[in-house]
């Protein structure tokens, strides 16, 4: 569960995004959700909305708190997992894999070096 | 224990052991165990112990037997919050107050201060004391494993200085969970002893440490008040939906002169409870609008895991605190509604 997958990239924020063929997908880490608890709401962007790298594209709630989420890159918000509306739990049970945010139309791709690889990001946040 | 600790007043503060939710609702079918040490002690002895105390609390100490304990507000002559209190009557000639524990020292200086016109002793008694509580409907049974003290006959919001586990200790039925159980109060350094004991003993039940995030979903449900939410140093006890824990007719107390003036001219505002009807989750702080126009705000507001709903608490003016009043709660600048409704929320079938 608590494997960070060695193609994302992370944020400060503990936001993670893998993009492939010009699309981000990003969403929050396995640390993110253990230190935000049970999550029972989800708050993401309509499908079309412009992003921009470190800045608010939603939030997320657990019983005790709500944490904004930070878009790791700019673009275009181009889908929306539907599956959070229903289940905002699942974003607990796998936050790297089904539990993915939004896809992002990435308009500065290279955005993506400047971010965490999963080395330093493990360091940052004290390697779990 | 795994616990994720948060710095609270002062205190580093288990906020949450196996998870909220299931901590909630091990509460709510079980036995949880909560590490409430940090909350405040204060003594009161002497002859006139009796008329210091309720000289200074709402509620009226001379309907307390010796065994007994209620619910109080200690308020400023301006009628408003110093704090809420438990007050235990140990004997006659001396109470017991159990303080919260980021007003402890304020409440003392407070309480001090009336002192000197009565025959009485006031000990910050904080370092005497460690508070366990045992909360759940297996409370009773896990507790009653370690002492030989009969806690059947103790009835709720009644305690006796009997031993648990070999040690003195104050045993309450009172709790700040909506469910039945204990509340223990022993010495510091017997503490982590019986904490596991206690673990040892609700094993069958499936007992789990419980913190502070399940300590506030709980009472919330219930709809029990929290100091620096529902009740502060601007805020009345007729205003707070208290006035039960006000006992008017007792004679002379601090605050009364105000609170008599607030009844007889009627509240302003009330708190009231509150349902979200649509997606959003209502929280502490979150502005509360009436017909789009502000209207109060939310004391404190989340996720019932109970109840299965988002609910809450806020002031709104007297003339909305009706039951069945729609409300929208500003959540992220977007206006979500939502609808005043009975309290408690949740409430423990007997």
């Amino acid at each position: 569960m608590s494997s960070y997958p060695d193609h994302f990239k992370y944020t400060k924020e503990h936001e993670w995004v893998s993009a492939e063929g010009g699309v981000g997908t990003m969403g929050i880490t396995f640390h993110a959700q253990k230190e935000l608890g049970d999550i029972v709401y989800v708050d993401l962007p309509k499908p079309g909305t412009a992003v921009e790298a470190g800045k608010t594209i939603g939030s997320v709630e657990s019983v005790k708190a709500v944490s904004d989420i930070y878009s790791p890159v700019s673009g275009e918000v181009v889908e929306v997992n539907d599956l959070l509306t229903a289940s905002p739990e699942k974003l607990n049970e796998d936050p790297h894999g089904a539990a993915w945010l939004v896809k992002i139309k990435l308009s500065a791709p290279d955005e993506i070096k400047a971010l965490m690889s999963t080395a330093d990001y493990q360091t940052y946040i004290g390697a779990e | 224990m795994g616990a994720r600790m948060v710095d609270f007043g002062g205190w580093d503060m288990p906020v949450q052991y196996s998870g909220l939710m299931d901590e909630h609702k091990t509460v709510r079918t079980a036995v949880g165990l909560f590490d409430v040490s940090h909350m405040g002690e204060i003594e009161v002895r002497g002859p006139q112990a009796f008329d210091l105390v309720n000289y200074i609390s709402t509620n009226n100490a001379a309907k307390l037997k010796n065994g007994q304990a209620h619910y109080a507000g200690l308020l400023y002559e301006t009628g408003c919050f110093v704090d809420d209190i438990l007050v235990h009557k140990v004997a006659d000639d001396s109470f017991f107050l159990c303080v919260n524990a980021s007003n402890q020292d304020k409440d003392y200086v407070h309480i001090a201060s009336y002192a000197p016109k009565f025959d009485v002793e006031v000990e910050n008694a904080g370092p005497k004391y460690a508070q366990i509580a045992v909360q759940g409907p297996k409370g009773p049974a896990t507790l009653q494993k370690l002492t030989k003290t009969e806690l059947a006959p103790i009835k709720y919001y009644h305690f006796v200085d009997g031993e648990v586990s070999g040690t003195p200790a104050r045993i309450a039925r009172t709790g700040y969970t909506g469910e039945d159980g204990f509340e223990i109060y022993v010495a510091p350094s017997e503490a982590p002893r019986i904490w596991m004991e206690l673990m040892q003993a609700g094993e069958e039940f499936g007992i789990k440490p419980a913190g502070l995030g399940a300590r506030n979903t709980l009472r919330l449900e219930a709809k029990m008040a929290l100091y620096g939410h529902e009740i502060d140093a601007s805020i009345t006890p007729l205003e707070a939906d208290l006035s039960w824990i006000v006992k008017m007719d007792k004679g002379d107390f601090v605050g009364r002169e105000v609170l008599q003036q607030q009844q007889a001219e009627g509240v302003k505002r009330k708190l009231v409870g509150f349902e979200m009807t649509a997606r959003g989750i209502g929280r502490d702080g979150y502005e509360v609008h009436i017909d789009g126009k502000p209207a109060g705000w939310v004391t404190s507001g989340g996720p019932a895991p109970t109840l299965n709903k988002n609910i809450g608490m806020c002031y709104v003016p007297t003339e909305h605190a009706r039951i069945g009043q729609p409300i929208q709660v500003i959540v992220r600048n977007l206006p979500v509604d939502a609808i005043t409704v009975p309290t408690p929320f949740y409430k423990r079938p007997k």
